[in-house]
């Protein structure tokens, strides 16, 4: 009998499986669907001070082997993910639940940190600071090292509960960002956000997107992430959360090998609804015939 | 919503760029007429989603245009081949809201859902006025399949190529009948809006991500706020959609 369950900063997951956020919602449509306590957690969507209407559509556009999005972290606001939806919650997820936030000031930040640092359902922080379809906050504070630490210490200074900042790989140097938070107090980092990109229609000769830019998801930035995360993983001792395009068992193994603890499951759960159960259902035998008895022994094994 | 392996029992051209798709297998998530299915396409990420034209028994039927990558692939679906599918995706057509003289207005290739909810109101005993618009009469689809079903369409076409010539909103009554339903382009359905003056509800189509309400890709402004194509519609009250 294999061991699929890992340690993310004091808090055990039955298995390093967290749906992302962004493609799971707040986990209601997914809870008509499967048992979500079979996850290890799931981030809910990113959610800001203020609800969001977000950018206009189109928001959507195809990739090779991806999609790009730029919705624009459309969300009903701290108020009603606070009062109503971790409520309704807690009839479909037992699990501590990872809660995404994001704002435009450091101000905004400290105030999420401070609402869902004492929420008893919420396990980890996810702190955004690498959406890159908002145009003030968002990327802006995760592209720069001294605004990343400034955000992280002001969560910090909020909560008590494990601050994870989510970091994006169109930083100029995401290491330099990765040591900036570690300093700053962050307990454990997730990358990589959506890589930012674009498609033209050639009939309109136009951007697809209404926002022009939007973020590639999918399999296609699974090695941009890989090498993201091995590169952190060789630049903090801080715990990582790897991500981006993992859609099999196979590729959760890889992420694990280049340092992640835990691993998000992302785009894969639009184009199927049952992709995370399928990843945990084929995760023992693809561990079997690999010779791993514990995954927890494989985090950054790749690096020797 | 439930996912479905389909067999292709047909897919064959039926107007200029049309293709009339038919799947055989489990149709048990279709309960409404506009409701509409995402189908995987071999080498494409995103699925594709489709409004439905008819379902039931074992068989559900779909006509597409070819416009562009993903639809031209489709093309080469063989009688056989499989089809997965996420199916019984959105809210579809309010038959209840009907009343005793229903107008159905369908343009271009958003004439098969009409179709469908057309056969829903018959079943029903209610008989629909029809008018569908087309750019062309090589464009034309299921006229006459609503003649055999006994309703007999209202055809224009804008270059007067068949019925009458003009667009569709040229040959409606704006004021006769008990509710409306449309579904086509967006300029067809904005003018037919702002040209009704009785109530009724319109089927929207975006570029989804999901398809089943998660990812908040196919936003639209609604006097209810911003709202899902794909899980709170594609059929929304006339009223509610700022265009």
């Amino acid at each position: 009998m294999v061991n699929t369950g890992v340690m993310l900063c004091g808090v055990r997951l039955d298995n390093p499986i967290i749906a992302a956020s962004g493609c799971f919602g707040y986990g209601e449509e997914f809870s008509r669907l499967y048992d979500l306590d079979v996850l290890g957690s799931f981030s809910f969507k990113g959610t800001t001070v203020a609800p969001r209407d977000g950018n206009p559509a189109p928001r959507i556009a195809d990739a090779p082997d991806g999609m790009i999005n730029s919705v624009g972290l459309q969300n009903p606001g701290s108020q009603a993910v606070r009062d109503e939806l971790l409520p309704k919650m807690a009839g479909y997820f037992h699990k501590p639940v990872m809660a995404n936030i994001c704002g435009s000031s450091v101000g905004d930040y400290a105030a999420l940190a401070e609402i869902f640092g004492v929420q008893e359902q919420v396990g980890w922080l996810e702190v955004n600071i690498s959406c890159p379809n908002v145009k003030c906050g968002g990327m802006s504070f995760g592209a720069d090292p001294a605004a990343a630490a400034a955000v992280t210490k002001a969560c910090r200074e909020k909560t008590d509960k494990p601050i994870i900042m989510k970091l994006t790989p169109n930083a100029g140097s995401v290491t330099d960002v990765a040591k900036a938070c570690e300093a700053a107090g962050a307990d454990a980092l997730s990358l990589i956000n959506t890589v930012q990109a674009m498609r033209i229609d050639l009939r309109r000769r136009a951007p697809v997107l209404a926002n022009v830019k939007g973020g590639l998801s999918g399999p296609a930035v699974l090695p941009i992430a890989l090498r993201c995360v091995w590169d952190v993983y060789e630049s903090v001792k801080i715990p990582l959360v790897g991500m981006g395009g993992v859609s099999t068992p196979a590729d959760v193994i890889e992420m694990m090998l280049a340092g992640a603890t835990a691993v998000e499951v992302g785009a894969a759960n639009l184009v199927d609804p049952f992709a995370c159960p399928k990843i945990i259902d084929g995760l023992p035998a693809k561990m079997e015939e690999l010779g791993i008895n514990s995954l927890s022994d494989i985090v950054g094994a790749a690096h020797g | 919503m439930k996912a479905v392996k389909y067999k292709v029992l047909r897919n064959d051209p039926v107007a200029d760029g049309v293709y009339d798709l038919v799947l055989s297998g489990d149709t048990s998530a279709f309960t409404a007429p506009g409701q509409f299915l995402n189908i995987t396409v071999d080498g494409l990420y995103l699925r594709r989603p489709f409004s439905v034209c008819s379902y039931g028994g074992d068989a559900v039927r779909v006509l597409y245009k070819v416009v562009g990558e993903g639809t031209k692939k489709m093309t080469a679906l063989r009688p056989g081949d499989a089809v997965d599918a996420l199916t019984g995706l959105g809210n579809g057509f309010d038959a209840g809201r009907a009343g005793e003289s229903p107008v159905l207005i369908g343009g271009g290739i958003g004439t098969p859902p009409v179709y469908s909810l057309a056969r829903e109101l018959v079943k029903r005993g209610v008989r629909p006025a029809v008018y569908l618009g087309f750019n062309s009469s090589a464009d034309v689809v299921l006229a006459a399949e609503f003649v055999e079903m006994g309703v007999v369409p209202v055809v224009a076409t804008a270059d007067g190529s068949l019925g009458e010539k003009g667009f569709v909103t040229d040959v409606i009554d704006p004021a006769a009948g008990s509710y409306y339903y449309a579904c086509g382009p967006v300029p067809m359905l904005k003018a037919v809006v702002s040209l009704m003056r009785i109530p009724g509800e319109v089927s929207l189509e975006e570029r989804m991500g999901c398809g089943f309400g998660v990812c908040e890709g196919c936003a639209v402004r609604t006097t209810r706020g911003i709202l899902r194509v794909c899980a709170d519609g594609p059929v929304f009250k006339a009223e509610e959609v700022i265009w």
